[in-house]
């Protein structure tokens, strides 16, 4: 059974109790019409359900989530899939800022552009290895801190004025991987990232993902993969070991 | 109404205007703010609106919060002194809602006497009298001083502040609104948001946290800095850069949210000359710390991040339509058909120009 919700005008307190309610007692797909800035929608959800979302969900989207697979057909906003531990996210359309901060496990698939400070402290342990896909470009801060985890970023849609991503790019990056389908620039780059070529490990593994993010959103996979890619390291996995031992 | 205690408790701001100069009612920006609710937390909400005072748009509309009646007397002499009142009245409001204990809420219609300006033009001599009401009219404060525009504003949620003041009434070209979340500053109802000098008004989301460096420069220049809230500095830095400096909106911009010298190094050299000069010339007048703020004025309305984008703004456009919020759904709240919208890049401005006549 499809648990269908209208949310128009709905507070998210009720909205998310609704869904939580609904889950405990077995539910497992549910579709929101008309939601409008809810927040929160599929916070800390431990368990396997499906929920599609139509109109633009609030802040802190799937944030803790543990499990749940959220669809939405529109943009998103700020704080998604903050310390989300597992799920898959599909977005139709592009995303704000602070996206998949302290994130550790799960997919994000976003069709567009993403915001300033994307995957800010990503982390990964042993298989809990946290990705996130985006099809166009992303503003400064991208991989911040990042600890772990693997970021994909296609930039279609990028030009002279709209560079695939902007500046501070790494900054402070102590681990997981960046793959950009496009060339960056020596002053974008935060001081702890080294721009490498990709090995064919990394290219089964980029191409396994993009192939995931073409069924989403319609794309020709090998035109994608036509253009070169490029891997961001971190050249040290631990840039500030010696900060305090002096 | 003046509180000194402090409320260590980040804020909503939307903005709309209507490019063509067409006039629309206050409830479609009570709606947007309103969608933002738990951006705020109750102790300040407010708007700008502009256009609302057609029949005596070339008179300066003061909008007044006094203490009490006797503070009012007290301006009322003063005012007569100064200033030829064509008309004042009370502020309507709802006696129905949440709002408790306003001060007393006044407006004034007011020509400046040709032979008080001899010396100086009107508008420095409006700004002078705004700075000395603030500092020594006890009990007694400009709330905004512009024609053809006011602002609204109060302790209290903004969707709550706007049914108070019965914003459904009134018709603008431009609506700019904020919901307050006070962290470093009393929540009292001169310190609510917009904060208005002439026909400049400010929403701002974030904190200036060169505040001290900003209200220094100022101060050099005449300002007084009374309201003790960091957003005032913003207001005055645009009377002064853009009214005063004659400096292009565009550039006082760049005073404001000044390009990294990283990045001026990159620039071709024409404009690494004027950005290192803007940045020379108005140190005083950077803004640090995290903002997103929405600029009116009489001719448009511009929204602006702080240079690293720490605060959020999302624009959309719809025909003559310009919106920008903290948030995407605040503006689907109210048009969800938008034939655009963008999340602005940090420093960079985003300029809505009224480009017909105001009906």
């Amino acid at each position: 059974m499809v648990m269908t919700i209208d949310a128009k005008g709905m507070y998210y307190r009720e909205l998310n109790k609704m869904i939580r309610t609904a889950i405990e007692e077995g539910e497992t797909e549910f579709v929101l019409d008309n939601i409008n800035g809810q927040r929160y929608i599929g916070d800390a959800i431990k368990a396997k359900a499906k929920i599609t979302i139509h109109g633009t969900p609030g802040n802190d989207m799937a944030v803790f989530m543990n499990g749940p697979t959220i669809e939405v057909f529109a943009n998103g906003q700020d704080g998604i899939a903050n310390t989300m531990n597992s799920g898959e996210i599909i977005i139709h359309g592009m995303v704000g800022d602070v996206i998949g901060y302290g994130m550790r496990g799960g997919k994000l698939m976003i069709k567009g552009d993403v915001g300033y400070r994307v995957g800010i402290h990503m982390k990964e342990y042993k298989t809990q290895v946290p990705v996130i896909v985006a099809g166009g470009c992303a503003g400064d801060f991208y991989g911040e801190y990042m600890a772990g985890g693997v970021m994909i970023l296609l930039g279609l849609g990028a030009g002279e004025d709209k560079p695939i991503a902007g500046d501070y790019l790494g900054t402070g990056m102590h681990g997981g991987v960046i793959f950009l389908r496009g060339k960056v620039e020596e002053y974008q780059l935060g001081a702890e990232v080294a721009v490498m070529e990709l090995d064919e490990k990394d290219l089964k593994l980029v191409t396994t993902y993009v192939t995931e993010w073409c069924e989403h959103f319609g794309h020709d996979v090998d035109e994608i993969m036509s253009r070169p890619f490029i891997k961001l390291k971190a050249v040290s996995s631990r840039p500030y070991g010696n900060l305090y031992a002096y | 109404m003046r509180c000194n205690t402090r409320i260590p408790s980040g804020c909503a701001i939307s903005g709309m205007m209507c490019e063509s100069g067409d006039r629309v009612d206050g409830s479609a920006i009570i709606k947007s703010i309103a969608l933002m609710h738990d951006r705020s937390n109750g102790l300040g909400g407010g708007f700008a609106a502009y256009g609302i005072y057609p029949r005596r748009a070339d008179q300066y509309a003061f909008h007044m919060m006094f203490d009490d009646f006797a503070a009012k007397e007290n301006f009322d002499e003063y005012v007569k002194d100064h200033f030829i009142v064509e008309r004042d009245e009370v502020i309507p409001t709802s006696p129905f809602g949440n709002i408790t204990s306003p001060p007393v809420l006044w407006r004034y219609f007011l020509n400046v006497d040709e032979k008080k300006l001899e010396f100086v033009e009107d508008r420095e001599y409006v700004v002078n009298k705004v700075m000395e009401i603030n500092s020594n009219v006890p009990g007694a404060f400009v709330s905004s001083s512009g024609k053809n525009m006011g602002a609204f504003k109060g302790v209290g949620y903004p969707e709550d502040i706007g049914h108070f003041y019965k914003l459904e009434e009134y018709k603008g070209y431009i609506w700019t609104s904020h919901g307050r979340f006070p962290t470093n500053t009393p929540g009292w109802w001169g310190g609510a948001h917009p904060f208005g000098l002439l026909d400049w008004s400010i929403v701002h989301n974030g904190e200036i946290s060169s505040y001290g460096i900003n209200k220094r420069y100022l101060e050099m220049f005449g300002y007084k800095l009374e309201l003790r809230t960091d957003t005032e500095v913003v207001a005055y830095l645009f009377d002064l850069l853009v009214r005063r400096q004659n400096l292009p909106m565009e550039l006082a911009v760049k005073a404001l949210s000044a390009p990294f010298w990283d990045n001026i190094d990159r620039m071709e050299p024409h404009t690494k000359e004027l950005m290192t000069a803007i940045r020379m010339v108005y140190g005083g007048a950077l803004l640090n710390g995290p903002y997103s703020i929405i600029l009116g004025h009489s001719r448009g309305m511009m929204g602006l991040n702080d240079r690293i984008k720490l605060r959020p703004m999302t624009c959309g456009r719809k025909d003559d339509m310009l919106y920008m919020a903290s948030e995407e759904s605040a503006i689907r709240e109210i048009e969800p058909d938008l034939d655009t919208v963008w999340s602005p890049k940090a420093g960079e401005a985003v300029v809505g120009t009224l480009n017909g006549e105001v009906e």
